[in-house]
């Protein structure tokens, strides 16, 4: 089985800070944690790398300040890379670093292949723009331009993620954190990604709507055929979500596996002190 | 060729942060036919989930190769497997029944039998028909199916996991302690669903601490001593 990876990243490095002689060596840094006592610099992602393969859901988890974010916000091309490559299966970008492209492919790779759900809705959403105007955004952004069509697509979106069209044109910040979270979802798929980014998505939500949310985000795997790279600090989320996952701790990858495998043989000290903490 | 071959198996297990190592089992050889039916006996803590986990790659081994006759890969060691590869055996070939549920919350039993079959890539209509099938074939009362099985009973959860392990049909379907605390009644009703599913020529591969339920239907019966596996039984045909 010689399967080809949808997103391929390999030696994914940042951090913040420039570095001093002392911390610039990958092995044997000296840091405490992720921050070298020497000159404050803070290494958020050591030497990362990992393959999405399509359809499939990666979770990422690991405790905060682990990296998960800034690798999340990396990818997505929120902040920029320190160092490291990244590559989509794509018949226009085939063989091109995507951290190395000018800014406007990179905005066109957000536009047309990427969708990102915040932990936060603030960051994903206009609070003071219509739910449906929220989605006509993105839309449009992707090259879109037919109002009736837009519509079109952002009603069946919604009721895809379960917000009644009744309420399309009411602005998000009347909306409860799990319905915010919702249309974010939904703003996020409109332009049809191949890949979706979800950091933390139900940290925050109660648990009737933390499941809503869940059982949407499977649905819409295996309807869409979406690969998702799920982070998340919650192991339970991590378990009904993701076939593989991998494992964080100070900025490095420490353990990947089968989630299951992950959760039932850890095989690093910090793994399972990770897994015997769950309730 | 066998359907599996597990070869000198070890598996020990580290706790770093009590700074114990405990070994669960050792050189364990035995080798399942295609269509038969092993079981493995033994006490509680001997080393007899460690096994079945194993072959499921729930557990990596630290010792040894399992060797699978795989459909799709041709014989392939589980150990050595990458995660897609078992991640696809999982979903087409390997089956796994164990006496928890553990799934995804709000989801009645339809849906969940439904899904199983949804994620190998098999249409709405057909998943539908295949999941009604499953459940009427494991005999869940028919109310139940579009009920959530949180408030089911150990036997309704039970058939409802083998429902959804075979749905699938897998090649190998490992049951880990299907009859773990459950009355005599249920019981003799999985028994009965085990003879359905070795009648349909499945490969099953079952650990139980209480073996007389499965006289008679075991091709061989191995008993876990010392970390290691002893025959206590073997050759249906003269003695069933």
């Amino acid at each position: 089985m010689h399967e080809q990876p949808l997103l391929s990243v390999q030696h994914l490095n940042k951090q913040f800070g420039s570095g001093c002689s002392k911390c610039t060596q990958l092995e044997n840094r000296g840091l405490t944690k992720n921050y070298c006592p020497n000159c404050g610099t803070i290494y958020a992602c050591q030497d990362i790398s990992l393959e999405l393969y399509s359809g499939e859901i990666l979770g990422v988890v690991g405790e905060s300040g682990s990296g998960k974010s800034s690798l999340m916000k990396c990818l997505y091309f929120d902040s920029d890379v320190t160092s490291g490559e990244a590559y989509i299966d794509d018949k226009e970008l085939k063989g091109k670093n995507l951290f190395a492209l000018s800014a406007q492919r990179k905005r066109y790779i957000r536009n047309h292949k990427y969708g990102m759900v915040y932990q936060n809705p603030v960051h994903g959403l206009k609070m003071n723009f219509s739910s449906i105007g929220n989605i006509a955004e993105k839309l449009i952004a992707a090259g879109n331009r037919n109002v009736g069509e837009m519509e079109a697509i952002g009603k069946s979106l919604l009721e895809k993620v379960h917000i009644p069209i009744y309420r399309m044109k009411e602005e998000p910040q009347h909306f409860s954190g799990g319905m915010q979270q919702r249309v974010q979802i939904a703003k996020a798929l409109s332009n049809n990604p191949p890949v979706l980014f979800l950091d933390e998505v139900t940290t925050g939500l109660d648990l009737s709507v933390q499941a809503d949310v869940l059982d949407l985000i499977k649905n819409i795997q295996r309807e869409l055929g979406i690969s998702m790279l799920v982070v998340s600090h919650d192991l339970a989320v991590i378990r009904m979500l993701a076939d593989r996952t991998i494992v964080m701790l100070n900025g490095k990858i420490i353990e990947q596996g089968l989630t299951d495998q992950i959760l039932e043989d850890p095989a690093h000290a910090y793994t399972q002190q990770l897994v015997y903490s769950l309730l | 060729m066998s359907m599996l071959e597990v070869v000198n198996l070890g598996k020990t297990f580290t706790n770093y942060h009590l700074g114990i190592t405990r070994q669960a089992v050792h050189h364990i050889h035995f080798q399942v036919e295609k269509g038969q039916f092993i079981g493995i006996v033994g006490k509680s803590g001997s080393g007899k989930s460690t096994i079945l986990k194993s072959i499921y790659r729930t557990y990596l081994p630290d010792q040894g190769n399992i060797f699978f006759d795989s459909e799709r890969f041709g014989r392939i060691d589980v150990t050595q497997a990458t995660e897609r590869q078992m991640i696809y055996l999982r979903k087409h070939e390997i089956g796994y029944v164990s006496q928890f549920l553990n799934v995804m919350p709000r989801t009645t039993s339809r849906q969940l039998v439904e899904k199983e079959l949804l994620e190998m890539g098999e249409s709405a209509a057909v998943a539908k028909l295949e999941a009604e099938k499953a459940l009427t074939h494991f005999e869940l009362d028919r109310e139940l199916w579009d009920t959530f099985p949180n408030t089911f009973s150990g036997g309704e959860r039970l058939r409802l996991n083998i429902a959804m392990a075979t749905v699938k049909k897998p090649r190998l379907l490992l049951l880990d302690e299907p009859t773990a605390s459950l009355d005599n009644q249920s019981k003799i009703k999985v028994r009965q669903v085990i003879e359905k599913l070795k009648d349909s020529g499945t490969t099953l591969v079952g650990i139980f601490h209480d073996i007389e339920f499965m006289e008679n239907l075991c091709d061989q019966v191995f008993d876990m001593h010392s970390k290691q596996l002893a025959v206590i039984a073997g050759g249906s045909a003269d003695e069933s």
